[in-house]
C-alpha cells in the first residue's frame, strides 16, 4: 500500500518534471531559432496584425469599462475623506501600472492565446506540422517564432489603448456623472504620473504577450487526440498562461519598483 | 537500398512494432499491407524520421540513421518524400502556396516558383484552375494529388505513401494508382506504399504483410495471389477466419 502511494506520487512528480522540462526546452528552441535563423518578417507582421486587430476591441472595452468602474469606486471611497481631486491620479496610475497590462494580458490570452493553440493544435492533429517536417521546413522558424515575437511586440500597443481608454472612461464618469471639474481630474495625472510608470506598464505588457504566445504555441504543439485534444489544449493554454501572468505580475512589479 | 533491421517501437507500455526486418529495393514499389492498428503508419513515420524508434536500425545506403541527431539525419532523408493519408495540406494556404511552400520558405520569389508549381500540377494531372483554390474547395482525390505534387517539388528519390487511396471511390483510386505508377516509372523512384487496397498489387513489385508487430510475409507482388502463406491468404481475400483475429478496439476507440 505504501509502495503504491509512493509510486503514485513519484510518477506524478516525474511527469511534472518532464512537462516542465519540455516546456522550457520548447522555449529554448524558440530562442535558439530566433537567433540562428532568418526571421520571417512577413509572417511576423501577419501575426502582429492578427493578434493586434483581433484583440483591439477587447482591449478598448476592457479599458473603458475598467476605467469607468474604477473611477466610480474610487470616488465612493475618496469622497469620505475629501480626496476627490486624487481620482484622476489613482485611475491613471492604476490603469497604467497595473490594471491595463494585467487585464489586457488576461483578455488577449482568452482571445488570441486560445486561437493560437487551437490553430497549431489543429495543424498538429491533421498532420500539417508533420507535413512541414517531411518537407524539411523548420517549424519553429515557420510557426513558433513569428507568433511568440508578435505577442511580445504587439501587446504593449494594445495595452496603450487600454490605458488611454481607461483614463478617458474615468474622465467621462468623473466629469459627466460625478460632477468633478476636468482640471481636477487632469491636473493630478499631470502632476503625479511619470514616464517610468508608463514604461513599467509597457514592459510588463511585453512580458505578458511573450508568456501568452509561448504557452499558446507550446500547448498547440503538444496537442494529441483529435478535436477533444484541441479543446483540452486550448483550455490548458488559457488557464496556464493566465496563472503565469498573474504570478509573473507580482515579481515584475517588485523588480520594476527597484529599478 | 533501405534496410530495416529488428525495428521496435513502444508507446508507453505498448509495443507497436516488435522487430520489423525488411529490405526495400531501390527503384521498386514495395507495398506494406496489414490490419488497421498494426503500426504500418508508425513504421513509415520511423522511416522518414517523424517518430524515433525504440530500438533497431534503419540503414540507408549503408548508414544507420537511428540515433542520429536531427541535422545529421537530414542529409540522408533529404531525398525522401511523404504523401499523407489525408494529404495534410496546409488549410490556410491555397494550392499554389501549398505546392510551393518549400521553395517559398527557402526565399524564392512567387514569380520564380509559379512555373515550377504549374509543372508539378500538370504532373499530377490537375489544371491551372485549381492553382488559387483552398484545400476546403478541393475533392479528396484532388487533395491527394496536390499532396503528391507538393512532395514531388522536392525531387525525391524515395516516396512513402500512407494509405493514398483511403476514402476515395474506385475510379479515383485507380487514377491515383496510375499516377503513382507513372511517377515511379518516369522518375525511377523507390516507393513504399501502405494500403488496404489489393488493387495496388497490380502496380507493385514487392509486398510485405505486417502482423502482430513483425513482417509475416515478404514476396513478389506478381505471385501474391498464389501464395499459401496463411496470413496473406486470409488478408488479401478478406476472410474472417484464419490466423489474423478480427480487429479489437484500441483504447482510443473507447471514446
Amino acid at each position: 500500500m505504501v509502495i503504491k502511494i509512493i509510486n503514485f506520487f513519484g510518477n506524478k512528480f516525474l511527469n511534472l518534471c518532464e512537462s516542465l522540462g519540455r516546456f522550457v526546452f520548447f522555449l529554448g528552441k524558440v530562442i535558439a531559432t530566433l537567433f540562428t535563423t532568418r526571421l520571417k518578417l512577413s509572417k511576423l507582421f501577419v501575426q502582429m496584425f492578427r493578434i493586434g486587430t483581433g484583440s483591439l476591441t477587447v482591449a478598448i472595452l476592457t479599458g473603458v469599462s475598467t476605467g469607468m468602474a474604477f473611477a466610480l469606486q474610487t470616488y465612493i471611497g475618496f469622497r469620505r475623506v475629501g480626496g476627490e481631486h486624487f481620482i484622476g491620479t489613482i485611475v491613471a496610475l492604476g490603469m497604467i501600472r497595473e490594471l491595463g497590462p494585467i487585464l489586457t494580458g488576461l483578455m488577449v490570452t482568452g482571445r488570441a492565446g486560445s486561437a493560437i493553440t487551437a490553430e497549431i493544435g489543429t495543424m498538429r492533429i491533421t498532420e500539417q506540422i508533420d507535413a512541414l517536417r517531411t518537407l524539411r521546413i523548420n517549424i519553429f522558424q515557420y510557426l513558433m517564432v513569428p507568433r511568440v515575437l508578435a505577442g511580445a511586440i504587439i501587446l504593449p500597443f494594445l495595452v496603450l489603448f487600454t490605458m488611454i481608454c481607461g483614463i478617458i472612461g474615468g474622465y467621462v464618469v468623473c466629469i459627466y456623472a460625478l460632477g468633478l471639474s476636468p482640471e481636477e481630474y487632469i491636473s493630478g495625472i499631470r502632476m503625479y504620473v511619470e514616464m517610468k510608470d508608463i514604461w513599467g506598464g509597457l514592459v510588463k505588457s511585453s512580458v505578458f504577450g511573450f508568456i501568452l504566445t509561448w504557452v499558446g504555441t507550446y500547448k498547440g504543439y503538444r496537442t494529441y487526440g483529435g478535436a477533444r485534444g484541441v479543446g483540452a489544449s486550448t483550455t490548458q493554454s488559457v488557464v496556464t498562461a493566465s496563472i503565469m501572468i498573474l504570478i509573473t505580475n507580482y515579481f515584475l512589479t517588485k523588480i520594476l519598483e527597484t529599478l | 537500398m533501405i534496410e530495416i533491421i529488428d525495428l521496435k517501437k513502444r508507446f508507453k507500455d505498448k509495443w507497436i512494432t516488435k522487430g520489423v526486418n525488411l529490405s526495400i529495393p531501390e527503384g521498386k514499389m514495395t507495398v506494406i499491407i496489414g490490419r488497421s492498428g498494426e503500426g504500418k503508419s508508425v513504421l513509415l513515420k520511423q522511416l522518414i524520421g517523424l517518430i524515433n524508434p525504440t530500438s533497431g536500425k534503419i540503414v540507408i545506403n549503408g548508414t544507420n540513421i537511428v540515433g542520429m541527431a536531427e541535422y545529421e539525419k537530414r542529409k540522408y532523408l533529404d531525398k525522401f518524400g511523404y504523401v499523407f493519408q489525408f494529404a495534410a495540406l496546409l488549410d490556410s494556404l491555397n494550392v499554389f502556396e501549398n505546392i510551393g511552400v518549400k521553395p517559398l520558405e527557402e526565399g524564392a520569389s512567387p514569380k520564380d516558383v509559379l512555373p515550377i508549381v504549374k509543372k508539378n500540377l500538370s504532373l499530377v494531372n490537375l489544371s491551372e484552375d485549381t492553382l488559387y483554390k483552398y484545400p476546403s474547395e478541393l475533392s479528396g482525390g484532388m487533395k491527394k494529388r496536390v499532396g503528391l505534387a507538393r512532395t514531388m517539388i522536392t525531387n525525391p528519390k524515395v516516396i512513402l505513401y500512407d494509405e493514398p487511396t483511403t476514402g476515395l471511390d474506385p475510379i479515383t483510386s485507380r487514377v491515383i494508382h496510375e499516377l503513382m505508377n507513372n511517377m515511379q516509372k518516369k522518375f525511377g523512384l523507390t516507393s513504399v506504399v501502405i494500403t488496404h487496397d489489393v488493387k495496388m498489387f497490380d502496380y507493385a513489385d514487392r509486398v510485405a504483410l505486417l502482423h502482430d508487430g513483425i513482417i509475416k510475409y515478404y514476396g513478389d507482388a506478381a505471385t501474391i495471389w498464389e501464395s499459401d502463406n496463411p496470413y496473406v491468404y486470409q488478408f488479401i481475400r478478406g476472410l474472417s477466419s484464419g490466423p489474423i483475429q478480427a480487429e479489437k478496439p484500441t483504447s482510443r476507440d473507447k471514446y
